[in-house]
């Protein structure tokens, strides 16, 4: 226990060599860090949203939304197919959360209906990919003998779709959020239908939370002209809201090209008035597409839609064949900008509702680094004055391992990529009263050996060895608390488990084996009788 | 060179003699503690009420008639306004928006407009909004979190000491932690994430202490196979005073600058903590000790029935 082979004193000292190393590069700041060469370390403490400014939002994917347009599909197709065959009907509606009923006005067209009704049902898309074609279906259908029909959808299958819309969601919100240039964004999954958002460093929230509530969906319609905006709707089209203006369209619900036939948009400026516009292009798919109908419906107005709000509804003038187009409409050059920037990502499946922000601005986290700093030397002057008056020349050993501690949590920190927030320098503080905890149990311990009549060398030995077992006791014992509030916890207490857990496990390096190297070199070089304690 | 000795060396306090007095003291401040849990109840801040924090700073010192007029008027419920630091900063409170999550977002966003529309310029520092059901998961997960970490603390001391170790410890422990939401209560300091991570805090120190005091008697227990339980404890403890005050001194110094310079949100997280250290202390001696020597009196001597005898004596002693 008292002796330390050569090749064991080049470790500790190794050790502490490289926590300070690694150490270094968090007390200066980023910029200077990134000007060094390469072969110097250069990962800081991360730090936390608190601490260096930023937003945390908690998004909730409404996947009702997604449940409904199924539905409202469903209602469409069955529309479409029974006019097609000729088969009368009547009531058909959504019936519930998850089924649609249509009664036939024939009952004897029950079999040729539920041939027609059968088709509308789609796979579950399933993510083991096996079973392609010939897997489940999302829907059973079923019939009375007096001709009512009714499409329920499977609650697998409602479960599957939610989930889909759930990874898509992400995948378009990393997508925007790249777009705008945020640096290290946290975009993850949270319990079933939530996402969480990280964007450190942002002085506009509230734009991003714009972009992010905001759905994109973009689709091209033709504008029923025929019919009354003031009354109601007839079947197959809808009565929709211009945007920020108080027109009203009646606009026919299929859709002829969609946002999805996308591939660019731009803000621009419209070449005659220099309004702010957006610019976009089509795919293949979507420029044939949108060649045909501007080419059937010369002289009739179209509308483009975004969120079930008309933004303009030109009359086509021309046949549109180059496969682009501009979207005009009241906008100015900054949201033109986020028109284009949404168009670029894609439409999100279902709307995002933010259900927790907290966002802190960069001038209160530096308020907080400041006072967090000062409690830190505030705190360690005091601890290092008490443990010399307290333990004397032994304090003082205590006191170089609880600055290595300090040190060496940092550069544990930085390494792992652990983050610090605010409760975590408080964690840190902690860690420092608990690290010399260690060395107090130590140090009393010599003093009774040493009391009962040990020599030097032998009372630190009982002293080392009886303390261990109750320190390890006692740093388990916090560290299993550690580990829960990290898992239960939430955001910035989730450091201050990192940091004291962190801390913990260096203070058992530096309280136990760093004190002992010390002492046991200053025993070797001294031969007192009498041990200072 | 001088060393400052807090408790002289071979103290011999009979702390057990206490031990009726101090589990009463500690039972009766318990009790009140939990009838304030009850009524007046705590200040659950936004993590586990849902609602809205906004801090603002003002470009001149705030007029808090005028602005509990200005959001009073925007009809969000209940608004809490205070000064927090400077005079020019505010920090305005709004309790939890209807039951659905989105609404404590729409109307942060109506106070952070309104704040900027009618005093332009002003720099909104800190916006906080808790959805409803949000709030209710961190309820459920913070409550679920101290549950665990009780249980826990039981299996590891009982694992690693006797049973009658593990039920002193986490009876001391509810003693503990039922006291700290007293405090919570009479001193009005919002009970949110944070204040969960401050009573683990605690509950981590209480342990540790405990176990520092048990691994002692532990030891003594095989040292002196005859001292009756009731002298051994009290021999226990005062062999480990010395590094319970160090302890306890050194911790609460590190604290300490926390409560005075951490800034108005961490100074409240570190007043708790402070108010812990006396009370893990003062348990380990008063609660944890007494406790174990109920329960411990006959039981941890057994193997040794000569030693009986003995012990029931001491016990019977006035």
């Amino acid at each position: 226990m008292m002796y330390f082979a050569p090749w064991k004193i080049a470790l500790i000292a190794l050790a502490c060599l490289a926590s300070v190393i690694f150490s270094i590069p968090s007390f200066f700041p980023a910029a200077t860090v990134a000007g060094w060469p390469n072969w110097l370390p250069k990962r800081q403490v991360s730090l936390g949203l608190d601490l260096r400014g930023g937003a945390h939002l908690l998004l909730e994917v409404d996947t009702s939304v997604v449940l409904r347009e199924r539905l409202e599909a469903l209602v469409e197709g069955a529309r479409n197919e029974l006019r097609q065959a000729r088969i009368g009907y009547t009531n058909l509606s959504v019936s519930g959360t998850n089924s649609v009923v249509v009664r036939l006005r024939d009952a004897a067209q029950t079999e040729q209906a539920r041939q027609l009704l059968i088709k509308l049902a789609l796979p579950v898309q399933s993510t083991s990919g096996l079973g392609f074609g010939t897997g489940p279906v999302d829907m059973d259908l079923s019939s009375t003998a007096d001709g009512q029909l009714r499409m329920t959808l499977s609650e697998p299958a409602l479960q599957e779709r939610a989930r889909n819309a759930v990874t898509q969601s992400i995948e378009i919100v990393r997508r925007r959020i790249d777009q705008t240039g945020v640096s290290e964004p946290t975009i993850q999954r949270q319990g079933a239908d939530r996402i969480l958002v990280q964007l450190p460093g942002i002085d506009d929230p509230e734009r991003i939370k714009r972009l992010l509530g905001t759905t994109a969906k973009l689709t091209f319609r033709m504008v029923d002209v025929g019919a009354d905006p003031n009354a109601p709707a007839p079947p197959g089209s809808e009565i929709l809201e211009g945007d920020s203006r108080a027109e009203r369209y009646v606009v026919k619900r299929k859709v002829e090209v969609a946002g999805d036939n996308l591939v660019d948009a731009q803000a621009g400026y419209d070449q005659r008035g220099g309004q702010a516009v957006v610019n976009f292009r089509f795919d293949t798919v979507g420029g044939k597409r949108f060649a045909e109908i501007t080419q059937q419906a010369v002289g009739q107005p179209f509308a483009i839609v975004l969120d079930n709000k008309v933004l303009s509804a030109p009359v086509i003038r021309e046949p549109i064949l180059g496969g682009s187009g501009q979207i005009s409409g009241n906008f100015t050059t900054a949201s033109a900008n986020d028109l284009a920037v949404l168009l670029r990502a894609g439409a999100l499946p279902a709307p995002l509702k933010v259900v927790e922000e907290r966002t802190v601005g960069p001038d209160l986290g530096e308020d907080s680094i400041r006072a967090g700093l000062i409690s830190i030397g505030a705190a360690a002057v005091l601890v290092v004055i008490y443990m010399v008056l307290a333990y004397g020349l032994f304090g003082l050993f205590a006191n170089v391992a609880l600055i290595v501690n300090l040190v060496m949590t940092l550069a544990a920190m930085s390494l792992l990529q652990a983050t610090l927030t605010l409760p975590g320098i408080a964690g840190l503080l902690l860690t420092l009263g608990m690290s010399v905890d260690a060395n107090v149990l130590i140090n009393e311990r010599i003093r009774e050996e040493t009391k009962i009549g040990k020599s030097p060398m032998a009372a630190m030995s009982a002293g080392f060895s009886r303390a261990f077992s109750t320190i390890v006791d006692a740093n388990v014992t916090t560290l299993i608390k550690m580990a829960l509030l990290y898992a239960l916890g939430s955001g910035a207490v989730k450091g201050f488990a990192v940091t004291i857990s962190i801390g913990i496990l260096t203070s058992m390096f530096t309280a136990t084996v760093l004190v002992r190297l010390m002492m046991v070199t200053w025993l070797r070089q001294r031969r007192p009788t009498l041990l200072p304690v | 060179m001088y060393k400052l000795r807090l408790i002289p060396d071979n103290t011999s306090y009979p702390f057990m003699k206490g031990r009726i007095i101090g589990l009463a003291m500690s039972a009766f401040l318990s009790v009140i503690s939990v009838i304030l849990f009850f009524h007046p109840g705590l200040n659950y801040g936004i993590d586990f009420k849902g609602g809205i924090v906004i801090e603002a700073r003002l470009q001149q010192p705030a007029d808090f008639p005028a602005l509990r007029t200005l959001i009073g008027n925007l009809d969000l419920g209940h608004a809490a306004l205070q000064q927090f630091g400077s005079p020019n900063d505010v920090l305005i409170r709004l309790e939890r928006q209807g039951t659905e999550d989105s609404a404590a977002q729409r109307a942060a966003d109506k106070v952070r407009a309104t704040l900027q529309q009618s005093y332009p310029g002003t720099e909104i520092r800190r916006v906080e909004a808790v959805g409803a059901s949000v709030s209710e998961g961190l309820f459920r997960d913070g409550m679920l979190a101290m549950g665990l970490a009780m249980v826990a603390m039981l299996i590891y001391i009982w694992f690693r000491f006797e049973w009658q170790f593990g039920i002193g410890a986490i009876a001391t422990l509810v003693l503990d932690v039922t006291k700290t939401i007293g405090f919570y209560v009479i001193t009005d300091i919002q009970f949110n994430l944070v204040a969960i991570a401050a009573v683990l805090t605690i509950m981590g120190f209480s342990v540790n202490d405990k176990v520092v005091v048990y691994d002692r008697v532990r030891e003594n227990l095989r040292k002196y196979k005859t001292l009756p339980l009731r002298e051994l404890i009290d021999k226990s403890i005062n062999e480990t005073l010395n590094r319970t005050v160090n302890t306890s001194i050194t911790v609460f110094l590190s604290t300490l600058p926390l409560a005075l310079f951490g800034g108005e949100a961490v100074s409240e997280f570190a007043i708790v903590l402070l108010f812990g250290i006396v009370l893990a202390t003062s348990s380990s001696i008063f609660i944890a000790a007494p406790i174990l020597l109920f329960l411990g009196e006959n039981r941890l001597r057994r193997g040794q029935p000569s030693d009986q005898p003995e012990a029931k004596a001491a016990a019977q002693r006035p």
